[in-house]
């Protein structure tokens, strides 16, 4: 069994058969990084570039962790202002990368659709690492592993998912996923976080946080992104971290052995207290950042690991 | 030189003739329209005329597309006059109307006239600029309608830059409305679009860019229709893609209101759904919408609800599209794929032969008072001869706009543009037609 | 399994049992014991003869010995060439391999490549005393200088056969079976 395909741009594209065999793998690599040594050389002398337009600590060193431990070369290029500011099109940074014969590229942008074009462009594989508002692939997945991980199972189960889901890559790629899996999906946020049609995805929908994490086995919480709204979509982080933060309280709606998961980085306070967030009995948010560098070990090897 | 025009189905809706007719050219102008012209001439000038035979052709008055976007001055390397020009003719169009969105904008007589002596060095279609409502598009000073009209221009629109000020419309369209001006709006309301890409609604949503919602649009149609009301003048929607929008345009058509609208081809061929993809060529302004806005599109086209269908000729260069979608620029360069779109119409029943044409030729000549758009002896001899079955492929490396932005290459249609006289003279004979 | 009608069986359960018995007692022999001894397992066939030589072993002498198991997948030097990618196992060796004399077990040995990714593995975890190899069928064609400490049979082959061993644990029947080369 292999991944039939050239790039992982996204949930959406991903079937039930190929997810089982990420996180299968990924479930393998885990030991990995447990070891004495933590290192395996199963892509010696492969490159990875890791292209990040957009600012990222975790995500990056999770992938640059992830082909170091198969032994890969990475390289990191980091371009803050994007490359429409320094005169380079993203075309001209492909192709001049492309000629240095990589063999994977990971990116992220803040454009949606920016892997979508880089992948037209290029003959090795893409992993989207973040565009826009549009697809997290390899979050999804890792927040995937560990629901598995915990929970057993992912079908069947209930999991809200609460905040700024129109500004969330996260939600969407989570949502493609979970609902893939059989998990049932529910989403809440003010309605202006709310996306048009956001019920055509296969969610139920809510204005309120407790009506959404009501009976549920996993809430996600997002997070506020204040620097992707120029319009203010709320009135202000008091009012929303009043309704829409969870907290003690209304974590008791959910079910007793309820997970409390987020993407990262918390505004503590925001849309999550400091007490969950910390609280190892229902927090997995460390097991997510470890699940993340086994996930992406699984996707490198999974490409480029095993063909050509 | 004499041309006959012989053995074509000559369709003129304004003149409600739908039948088999010689056509007589003589010096620039339409001599005689006969159905048994060839015969009579045959015998008396043979040699001095060069007959054109066209059985199996439609003959119509020549098309003309109220909305295009011509670069120059300012960025020749997406389009000049005159590879716009080019374009047009070779899509059937003897003569355009082009928008003032230039560089710089064409809100004065110096850059209206440049323009015209461009269009007229080029010597192929028929070109009338379209001047900026405002001084630079900016919405904030009205520029100088009467100079302007007398330099040539038909028509007045800060199109690309909605009009966001109510009171600055009601001042042009009154003014406008007094010198005989057409006034056309381009209908946004930007602080509803704000930032947004393609039409707001599940495309948007599972493909994580910005919405533009419909009532960015249908707000400031509505706008437009009560100031023009208000003031008893008249102003032409461009491009309408709503749904909304038609029902509004067409109760005010109900009520008498001096409204008229366009929308262009994409509007009723494509919805957002083709984005998934992420087609930079499938960015326009306004966006691409559900199959919900395409139905009442069509239905607006059927009823008399949209009186034209002009092609928002938008070309770009290849570092303008080929980008990440956000940075991508909008528009469709659309001059020659226009009327292959269009004839679907006819296919779907959308629209009659006649309708077709009138919504291409005569529609806009009206808005624009235009003294084209039929066929009468005298008149000038701007004709198009579309072969109705022509099965042909959009290749857009063959186009003569510089814009190769065309969603539509590789796609198969069925009718074209064969051969386009504009003022008596061949300016475009498509290496189909045997002459 | 389905049996075509060249294949032929060459051990039965009672030969395969009589090895492992047979190997339990060399392995005890030459180790003096069982002090500092631990069995590694290599997936998937290596893994239930691991399971089944810690069994016999601790019949015979007092004391359980450490049981782990070895994926090597990410260890081999075809994977780049092979087309059909398996599926990647667990590596469990919850105990550290300082100083220890590991025992290596696996099913068949062929050309020793799998062995010397298993080694590499093993050096990976730690720095073993000493590794010494248990298999239950060395069919020859090395292309490795690597050699079996432990042999449950040598069985001469021609490259275009198939050795197989079949155990209940995964095939619900223990046999070694050679089949033609199809």
């Amino acid at each position: 069994m292999k991944l039939e395909k050239k790039d992982i741009l996204g949930m959406q594209d991903l079937s039930v058969d190929e997810i089982n065999l990420i996180l299968e793998t990924a479930e393998s690599f885990l030991e990995i990084s447990t070891r004495e040594i933590k290192k395996v050389p199963t892509l010696r002398g492969k490159t990875i570039i890791n292209l990040f337009f957009e600012a990222s600590t975790r995500t990056r060193t999770s992938f640059e962790i992830a082909g170091k431990r198969l032994s890969a070369d990475t390289i990191n290029i980091s371009s803050s202002t994007s490359s429409v500011v320094k005169g380079e099109t993203l075309i001209d940074t492909a192709r001049n990368l492309e000629a240095m014969n990589p063999d994977v590229i990971v990116i992220r942008h803040s454009a949606a659709g920016a892997p979508h074009l880089l992948s037209s462009l290029v003959k090795q594989s893409i992993i989207n690492a973040g565009d826009g508002a549009h697809e997290h692939p390899t979050q999804a997945l890792l927040d995937m592993m560990t629901i598995k991980e915990k929970k057993g199972r992912i079908s069947g189960l209930k999991i809200a998912i609460a905040g700024d889901i129109a500004h969330s890559r996260v939600a969407r790629s989570n949502i493609y996923g979970l609902t893939k899996m059989g998990a049932e999906i529910v989403v809440a946020g003010p309605a202006t976080m709310l996306p048009r049609n956001i019920e055509q995805m296969g969610v139920k929908v809510f204005n309120n946080l407790d009506d959404a994490i009501t009976g549920a086995d996993v809430v996600m919480m997002l997070r506020i992104q204040l620097e992707r709204q120029k319009q203010s979509v709320f009135p202000s982080l008091r009012e929303y971290s009043q309704h829409y933060c969870l907290n003690r309280h209304n974590i008791k709606l959910a079910k007793n052995d309820v997970i409390v998961m987020h993407p990262g980085p918390i505004n503590r306070g925001v849309e999550i207290s400091p007490d969950i967030a910390d609280d190892p009995s229902c927090s997995v948010i460390l097991n997510q950042v470890n699940n993340g560098v086994a996930v992406r070990m699984a996707l490198l090897y999974l490409l480029i690991g095993g063909h050509e | 030189m004499k041309i006959i025009l012989a053995g074509a189905r000559l369709i003129d809706p304004t003149k409600k003739i739908d039948a088999q007719m010689d056509i007589l050219l003589e010096e620039g102008k339409i001599a005689k329209i006969n159905s048994a012209l060839l015969k009579s001439t045959k015998s008396k000038d043979a040699g001095k005329v060069k007959v054109i035979e066209l059985t199996g052709m439609i003959v119509t008055p020549g098309l003309i597309d109220m909305h295009t976007h011509l670069r120059e001055p300012g960025f020749e390397y997406k389009e000049t006059v005159a590879s716009g020009c080019a374009a047009a003719v070779a899509g059937g169009f003897t003569s355009i109307a082009c928008m003032p969105n230039t560089s710089p904008v064409n809100d004065n007589r110096s850059i209206t006239e440049f323009i015209r002596r461009k269009a007229l060095e080029a010597d192929l279609a028929n070109v009338y600029p379209i001047g900026a409502i405002s001084v630079n598009s900016e919405g904030k000073q009205l520029t100088e309608f009467w100079d302007l009209k007398e330099a040539g221009v038909v028509g007045l629109s800060d199109d690309g830059n909605p009009v966001m000020d109510a009171a600055l419309m009601r001042r042009a369209l009154e003014y406008a409305y007094s010198l005989g001006l057409p006034v056309i709006s381009h209908c946004e309301d930007k602080n509803l679009s704000g930032d947004g890409l393609i039409n707001e609604g599940y495309y948007s949503t599972i493909l994580g860019l910005n919405g533009i919602p419909s009532i960015a649009e249908e707000a400031m149609v509505a706008r437009d229709i009560i100031i023009a009301e208000f003031t008893n003048t008249r102003v032409h929607i461009a491009h309408v893609s709503t749904a909304g929008s038609v029902r509004l345009i067409r109760d005010a058509k109900k009520r008498g209101l001096k409204i008229t609208a366009e929308t262009a081809p994409h509007y009723f061929t494509l919805t957002d759904e083709a984005l998934q993809g992420y087609d930079t060529n499938l960015k326009v302004n306004p966006p691409l919408r559900s199959p919900q806005d395409v139905t009442a599109i069509k239905d607006g086209l059927t009823d008399g609800t949209i009186d034209v269908i002009a092609c928002d000729h938008a070309p770009h260069g290849r570092t303008d599209k080929e980008l990440e979608f956000e940075y991508a620029q909008n528009g469709i360069s659309g001059l020659e794929t226009s009327l292959g779109l269009s004839l679907n119409l006819i296919r779907e029943k959308i629209l009659s032969w006649p309708e077709l044409i009138a919504k291409m030729s005569a529609n806009p000549a009206r808005i624009l008072n235009l003294p084209k758009g039929a066929l009468s002896e005298g008149s000038d001899a701007d004709i198009t001869v579309i072969d109705p079955h022509l099965k042909w492929t959009v290749d857009i490396k063959a186009f003569c706009s510089r814009g190769k932005n065309s969603p539509f290459s590789r796609r198969a249609m069925q009718g074209k543009a064969v051969m386009t006289i504009v003022g008596g003279e061949i300016k475009y004979a498509a290496p189909s037609l045997k002459l | 399994m389905t049996k075509n009608k060249s294949t032929k069986i060459v051990m039965d359960k009672d030969g395969i049992d009589r090895c492992l018995t047979r190997i339990a007692y060399e392995i005890l022999e030459k180790n003096k014991g069982i002090e500092n001894l631990v069995l590694v397992g290599v997936r998937t066939g290596g893994v239930y003869l691991a399971e089944r030589l810690q069994k016999k072993i601790s019949c015979i002498e007092a004391g359980k010995i450490p049981l782990g198991i070895l994926d090597i997948t990410l260890y081999r030097d075809d994977i780049s060439a092979s087309n059909k990618k398996p599926r990647l196992g667990k590596t469990k060796i919850p105990f550290s391999l300082d100083n220890k004399k590991v025992v290596l077990i696996d099913d068949v040995l062929f050309t020793g490549r799998t062995i010397r990714a298993a080694m590499d593995a093993l050096i990976d975890f730690g720095r073993p005393k000493m590794i010494q190899l248990a298999v239950l069928i060395d069919r020859g064609h090395r292309e490795l200088p690597i050699r079996a400490d432990f042999v449950g049979k040598n069985l001469p082959s021609s490259l275009w056969e198939a050795v197989s061993v079949n155990l209940v644990e995964k095939n619900g029947v223990d046999e070694v079976v050679i089949e033609e080369g199809t």
